[in-house]
């Protein structure tokens, strides 16, 4: 195709913002990740923008060894392995269930579904009851919170509807009951989707600070993300400090400042994601596009 | 092509039976017959009558006076006091000011953006560019507003932060600003990071919509001359529309939902009484008065009077797309 002046100078104009915006996405997380591996006493100098200036991996160090931090990893891996897991198996079991014909009561299920995604009772009352139901700081409540997503039973169905019928015929003939068929034959064709919806649960219960924000009490049952809000605020540094041990040591070194802390954890808390995020890129494309046309 | 299933389910309506005087069975057998099946729906809609439908009846607490201890049925009724509390609290117009604009500045802002985006990357012929692109863009919707407001507090930060650092050598500014403690820069933070963050992932529909657009349109289009910014408004725009407008409405239904996560994260570094007046909204007020401060109703009642307020604006706007003619929701 020839191009004109005006539609060169567009073109040229594009491929420069498009630099420009993804440089600007880049940048926050390179910057971070220099800075956590900076000396933090050096950082606070300020200057510290592409590379490292005084290497060092203190920082690492010191959020590896703090038990709090430690535990706060295991228990947001925990979760996110053990929610993950719940939610697809109750939310793909739901949707097969649902996606047979001449299901009674079908539509009156659907209809009960479709209701929760436009009304909620809101913030309060859902807290109300799960206090009432003695669900209040324990961790099967970190699990089951959410664990029936609508929306997901939906995308789970539309794909279960779509299957050929002689899949599932031949395996009964071969007498699968109902459940074998289901755990046998059409969770294994449906990797794609499992894939794809299990990302976006995985990684909602991972970034998830809220949740335990407000029904965890107890510090053993604090997830990363919700203790790393605790380490970005500023407000509660001379509390971190006193809980910290080994944090409180260095500081007293003088090497590590609270922003070299803060950048180190911020950077554990995500590179799980960031590792993963590659291989599953191809899934998640064709998921939100699901999703999306959905609506 | 729909076929017609040949797998029986067992307890189906079975409209051709094999005696003509065999009776369909009633529901409860029907139902008994597909145990199977209904005993993998049952567990899940029991989760949501609990967990979804129990709450909704909650929002009758809005009405009481709402003792944690002495439970929902011993706790007086106080009928709409706790709704006229909150309209005729000195915060009220301030929360409905901050509510109604911050969610406007982000739809003006935020909603265009992606499609701006999905535009430019279709004019992008070299595709190893345009997945480099998009694969950094993607990146900040898998990452927690928690440490997206981690990345923004460092980038603002007076001491040695990015934005500082450019503007100091630029010359723009003789010494660093404190951009988080100045309440009127608020807003525009608060959009800018949502619109970091979204950004990319938002441009997935459109770019899905822009790659069903007939390719024939565009040939006949350079025939005729037009250049390539004429196509984009005459041919790319006009094909998406539909698309645009089914999410403008399901923003527009959202307009009272400014955003909660991003605005509670964003204040609570250092001055977050400071930020106030420009930041806190509806949700973070219900936040704040039920959590917080355990004033069950009064929260109760502020959430319910946002949820009317959606639901009337979601029903409104989906009247008026339809009305227009173009798309809607239902």
């Amino acid at each position: 195709m020839k191009l004109n002046v005006y539609d060169r100078t567009l073109r040229a104009a594009i491929y420069v913002l498009l630099v420009l915006l993804s440089f600007l996405t880049f940048y926050p997380f390179w910057n971070s990740l220099v800075i956590s591996f900076n000396t933090g006493s050096d950082t606070s100098l300020g200057g510290v923008t592409f590379w490292p200036r005084e290497f060092t991996l203190e920082n690492y160090r010191i959020v590896f060894q703090e038990d709090a931090i430690f535990q706060a990893y295991l228990i947001t891996i925990l979760r996110t392995a053990a929610g993950t897991v719940l939610s697809m198996f109750f939310t793909a079991l739901f949707a097969y269930g649902l996606s047979k014909r001449g299901i009674v009561f079908k539509k009156f299920y659907m209809i009960l579904c479709v209701i929760t995604m436009y009304f909620s009772g809101g913030l309060i009352p859902y807290f109300v009851l799960v206090y009432q139901m003695k669900l209040y700081d324990t961790f099967a409540f970190l699990v089951i919170h959410g664990m029936i997503s609508v929306y997901n039973m939906i995308i789970f169905r539309t794909f279960f509807a779509e299957l050929p019928d002689g899949l599932e015929e031949s395996a009964r003939i071969d007498g699968c009951s109902n459940y074998g068929v289901f755990f046998r034959i059409v969770l294994p064709v449906s990797g794609p989707v499992v894939a794809t919806l299990s990302l976006f649960t995985a990684v909602g219960l991972w970034n998830d600070w809220f949740t335990p924000a407000v029904f965890i009490n107890d510090p053993n049952l604090i997830p990363l993300q919700t203790m790393l809000v605790q380490i970005i605020n500023a407000g509660t540094t001379a509390t971190l400090v006193s809980n910290l041990n080994s944090y409180a040591q260095s500081m007293v070194q003088n090497t590590v400042t609270v922003k070299a802390l803060q950048m180190a954890t911020m950077m554990v808390a995500t590179l799980p994601i960031l590792l993963v995020y590659p291989f599953l890129q191809k899934y998640f494309v064709k998921g939100a596009l699901v999703g999306s046309l959905k609506e | 092509m729909k076929t017609a299933r040949s797998t029986r389910i067992p307890g189906a309506a079975v409209h051709a039976p094999k005696r003509a005087e065999q009776r369909e069975p009633g529901v409860w057998q029907r139902f008994a017959q597909q145990w199977d099946y209904q005993s993998m729906i049952l567990p899940s809609i029991l989760f949501l009558i609990i967990f979804s439908y129990i709450p909704m009846w909650g929002v009758l607490l809005a009405f009481k006076e709402y003792d944690l201890f002495a439970g929902f049925a011993a706790s007086p009724w106080v009928g709409t006091l706790h709704f006229r509390m909150f309209f005729e609290s000195p915060e009220f117009w301030l929360i409905m000011r901050n509510t109604i604009c911050i969610s406007l500045l982000k739809l003006a802002v935020g909603f265009p953006a992606p499609i701006v985006l999905a535009l430019m990357l279709n004019e992008v012929a070299n595709m190893a560019f345009k997945r480099v692109v998009q694969t950094i863009t993607y990146i900040p919707h898998f990452i927690s507003w928690v440490v997206v407001s981690g990345l923004v507090f460092s980038m603002l930060a007076v001491d040695g932060g990015a934005v500082n650092g450019l503007l100091l050598q630029l010359s723009l500014i003789d010494r660093p600003v404190n951009w988080l403690s100045v309440p009127e820069y608020f807003w525009a933070i608060l959009v800018s990071a949502g619109v970091w963050k979204e950004i990319g992932f938002g441009s997935i529909v459109y770019l899905a919509a822009i790659a069903g657009i007939d390719p024939a349109l565009y040939e006949a289009a350079s025939l005729d001359g037009a250049s390539r910014f004429k196509q984009i408004f005459l041919i790319t725009i006009p094909s998406i529309a539909p698309v645009i407008i089914i999410f403008l409405i399901l923003g527009v239904g959202n307009i009272l939902h400014a955003g909660f996560e991003d605005i509670l994260l964003l204040t609570q570094n250092l001055n977050n009484g400071i930020l106030m007046p420009y930041a806190e909204v509806i949700d973070t007020y219900v936040y704040q008065m039920g959590i917080i401060n355990q004033r069950y109703s009064y929260a109760t009642a502020t959430g319910l009077f946002k949820s009317v307020i959606s639901v009337l604006l979601l029903l409104i706007a989906n009247y008026t797309a339809r009305k227009l003619g173009k798309a809607s929701l239902w």
